[in-house]
């Protein structure tokens, strides 16, 4: 077991690989009640296609099975997995994301035997066409719940207009269609591929002993049976470099507007400390330009062009990135102009100077330590940053060691006329009060 | 584990509650007022903070504001409106970081309490008037966050449901206020009602983090005094249900959103709070609960079929997601498990986890100062002391014949649904 430290934020973390493969780390949070554990798998909606395990061919799955599969797996021959947890008094969850499958529980108390269960019912699946049929009208239901959401639509209505062929632009959890033609020999199929623990990652935050955490992780692993894994083949399409459809606007039942500018990435091969200075500096460069201190926020404020809604946000993943802005909007159509043009007159101009680098590295800074009160937080974001090579431990040196031309390379290797494209909501029928 | 202590001081005008604890890397300063929820105020109440955290006399726009939080390592500061039982409450929030975890010495919590004070004292304003321009933007974005209620369904049918169960009691109103009352509002009316407010609100002051009592007290003291006051109570009265109301309301939705009202007729601090916990987790307020099992796992209506309960006004609200056409097996199937829990049909094991699950979620509360101040200010709205630890101990002690005798006094009220044009009901 290795320990690393952070003098500066008092944190210490404990890692160990496993024999199978198995990253496990540990951070001991003193004070709090909580402990909070995330077992994750590097596979998400994003795997569609692949070779599975012991195959030569490749294959293609339907949409949103991963996301299926994270349901599914709470279920065993004698019962769900959610009421053991709850007799232990611990709350648990899971979440499919574009690139991870994530499972967790958080408790405070009986940490030990609710590390247990998480660890072995995430390794042994139990899957049958009964069961697998019954969750289909469920997940139909959360299905319906996003169609009825406006900002989710808008959010992949952005991601589909950057996309030509890249599975980023398809829903996590599939559509109803796609899900029907699930069955138990696809998911037991996917998780021989995916879930295996050269392929995932635990880790555990709380008011725990790490010495204990780890000797149980060892021996809970070392009582199962794991050959070892060739490497998952993935298969990408070439993606193009612009963005697919310039805008895209979707009637729904809303009365307020909605817009949002994206800029499809440009870089996404990379992975690493590399890859933490781009995704850093893209998040100053967003700052930078619509942050609430920022001129572009006031002038489209007073414009009455946005409201406490407007957000801006950037994603990065091996093989995909967008950076978006926008919100509820009056004038969908001219605060799509306006993102656009402040982009485009950014990008190798004078907002990316000392003093607004300056100011919006104190408050990423701070805002990285109030991130860290959040055991959640540390937990997902650390395994994000782990499956692309990253530590979330150095955000704070490659903020301090940024500089104006790291942004401004990054601004001018980001921004593109042909890669920023618009999605916006309207009310139906023209219904809206505004 | 768990116990919060916090020291609480008699200010000029408020009350001073400080959270001593060395586990978080930033320190939160909260502000709260609360006042009785009227329609006459409720539209200023909702504008009010917004205009003050715009800008202030040393900091006359939103720009050099915030610019000014960036320098301050980013701290934060946001406010909020809520309701809670019949008072609308407006929080204050400014989370600084503490410079013990950063390169740079200089100590922050006192610019931060500045910083709130300034915002909260001195507006930009003059001869008895806020600034025009600051009021008129706040306006429009107030109505856009009235109207953004309507776009999102499931927040829309739980309005709604408010709205129709609630009529003739202040409680129907929107957290927010109303639309029609924003245009009546200007600099000047808005700037009579903040000095009103001030003068009569009840308001608290928490500070938590690693900070010293004694500096915090002497702080706040120089920057923060009033007049004193006895603020106005509400009494929490909830009308006894005649017959059930159904209220259906189409739109051209995909998914139903079907939301009940309870009258539970027992409010926080009371005797019977403790067993209606348990009695609420037991029906559908977790995983385990009849409402998940039976609604979503055995008949696979929904993706989220829960129950939550309103504390301080004695409600408790049932929610779920379905096909249209499935109403009436939905209704069906709630009400059937809203009879088990009044006949007695649930285990020794289920009240067991129900208690336990509770403690978890309340010990993990108190992981985040937002949560701790959330727990320590339920005391404020009931006028009540009970400490965390008491509150637990109550809640053990909770017997099946106690959850018998809640789930009978719970009352279905009004059944809410908003259906999607497809599929007759």
């Amino acid at each position: 077991m290795e320990k690393l430290t952070f003098d500066q934020l008092q944190e210490e973390l404990y890692h160990e690989r496993m024999a199978n493969g198995l990253e496990v780390y540990i951070l001991p949070k003193k004070g709090f009640n909580k402990t909070y554990a995330t077992f994750t798998t590097k596979y998400g909606s994003i795997d569609n296609a692949f070779k599975p395990l012991g195959k030569e061919e490749y294959v293609q799955v339907p949409d949103g099975i991963a996301h299926f599969l994270e349901h599914k797996l709470f279920e065993k021959a004698d019962g769900d997995v959610f009421q053991q947890f709850s007799r232990q008094g611990a709350s648990a969850n899971a979440f499919t994301s574009f690139t991870r499958t994530a499972y967790l529980f958080s408790s405070t108390s009986n940490v030990e035997r609710n590390l247990e269960t998480l660890i072995d019912f995430v390794q042994d699946p139990y899957f049958t066409e009964k069961t697998v049929e019954k969750e289909k009208g469920i997940i139909g239901q959360e299905i319906n719940m996003y169609d009825d959401n406006p900002d989710w639509r808008l959010y992949f209505g952005l991601i589909e207009n950057m996309y030509q062929c890249h599975p980023v632009k398809i829903d996590i959890a599939g559509t109803v269609e796609s899900i029907a033609h699930i069955t138990k020999d696809m998911l037991y199929e996917c998780y021989k591929t995916f879930y295996h623990p050269s392929n995932m990652l635990l880790f555990v935050v709380g008011p725990v002993n790490p010495d204990e955490i780890m000797e149980q992780v060892r021996q809970n692993q070392a009582k199962k049976d794991y050959k070892e894994m060739p490497e998952i083949q993935r298969k990408f399409e070439t993606e193009i470099m612009e963005a697919s459809e310039k805008k895209k606007v979707l009637e729904m039942n809303v009365q307020t507007p909605k817009c949002l500018v994206g800029i499809k990435a440009a870089d996404t091969g990379i992975q690493g400390r590399e890859m933490l200075k781009q995704e850093l500096a893209i998040n100053v460069i967003l700052d930078v330009l619509f942050g609430k201190s920022s001129a572009n926020y006031m002038e489209l404020y007073n414009e009455g062009l946005i409201d406490d809604s407007f957000s801006y946000d950037y994603t990065q993943e091996k093989g995909f990135g967008f950076a978006m802005a926008g919100g509820d909007t009056r004038n969908p159509d001219r605060l799509a102009e306006r993102l656009t043009e402040m982009l485009l007159e950014a990008k190798g101009g004078s907002v990316f100077n000392e003093t607004n680098l300056s100011r919006t590295r104190k408050k990423k800074i701070g805002t990285f330590l109030r991130a860290v009160n959040s055991p959640e937080y540390i937990a997902n974001q650390f395994t994000r940053y782990a499956f692309n090579g990253m530590d979330l431990f150095d955000v704070v040196p490659v903020l301090e060691g940024m500089t104006v031309e790291d942004i401004q390379k990054a601004a001018s290797g980001l921004i593109a006329k042909e890669r920023i494209t618009v999605c916006q909501v309207l009310p139906k029928n023209n219904d809206s009060l505004l | 584990m768990g116990v919060i202590s916090q020291s609480v001081k008699d200010m000029n005008g408020f009350k001073l509650h400080v959270v001593k604890t060395g586990k978080f890397k930033t320190n939160t300063i909260v502000w709260r007022m609360k006042a009785p929820l009227q329609k006459e105020t409720a539209t200023k109440r909702a504008l009010l903070p917004y205009v003050l955290q715009s800008s202030s006399r040393k900091f006359p726009d939103t720009t050099v504001l915030r610019s000014y939080l960036d320098e301050l390592y980013g701290a934060s500061l946001y406010v909020d409106v809520a309701k809670k039982g019949e008072y609308q409450v407006l929080s204050f929030t400014l989370d600084i970081a503490n410079e013990k975890f950063l390169g740079d010495p200089e100590p922050l919590l006192r610019k931060g309490m500045e910083l709130l004070a300034e915002i909260l004292v001195n507006p930009l304003a003059e001869s008895g008037s806020f600034d025009r321009s600051t009021v008129e933007k706040e306006k429009r974005t107030l109505e856009q966050r009235i109207h953004s209620v309507y776009d999102d369904k499931m927040r829309y049918a739980g309005f709604r449901l408010i709205q129709e169960m609630c009529k003739d009691e202040p409680y129907a109103l929107h957290v927010n206020g109303d639309l029609e009352d924003v245009a009546l509002i200007d600099e000047s009316s808005l700037y009579e009602y903040y000095k009103q407010a001030f003068s009569n609100d009840e308001m608290d002051l928490y500070v938590i983090g690693d900070v010293t009592e004694a500096e915090v007290e002497e702080a706040a003291a120089s920057m923060l005094s009033f007049n004193s006051r006895i603020p106005e109570k509400k009494e929490m009265n909830s009308p006894a249900p005649e017959a059930e109301k159904v209220v259906t309301e189409e739109q051209d939705i995909k998914q139903g959103k079907l939301n009940i009202g309870c009258r539970t007729n027992i409010l926080y601090g009371e005797k019977d709070y403790a067993a209606l916990q348990v009695f609420n987790g037991i029906f559908g307020g977790f995983s385990h609960s009849k409402l998940f099992l039976n609604v979503r796992e055995k008949e696979s209506l929904a993706y989220y079929a829960a129950s939550r309960l309103e504390s301080h006004k004695g409600l408790m609200m049932v929610m779920a997601g379905i096909e249209t056409a499935n109403y009436k097996r939905a209704v069906t199937i709630i009400k059937e498990q809203l009879d088990e829990m009044r006949n007695g049909q649930f285990t020794s094991e289920e009240i067991q986890q129900t208690i336990l699950v509770i403690e978890n979620q309340m010990l993990e509360t108190m992981d985040t100062a937002r949560g701790l101040v959330d727990i320590l200010y339920h005391n404020v709205i009931a006028e009540s002391q009970s400490s965390v630890d008491e509150w637990l101990s109550g809640m053990k002690a909770v017997t099946r014949e106690d959850i018998i005798a809640v789930a009978n006094k719970v009352k279905i009220d009004t059944i809410y649904f908003l259906t999607g044009t497809k599929g007759a009901v």
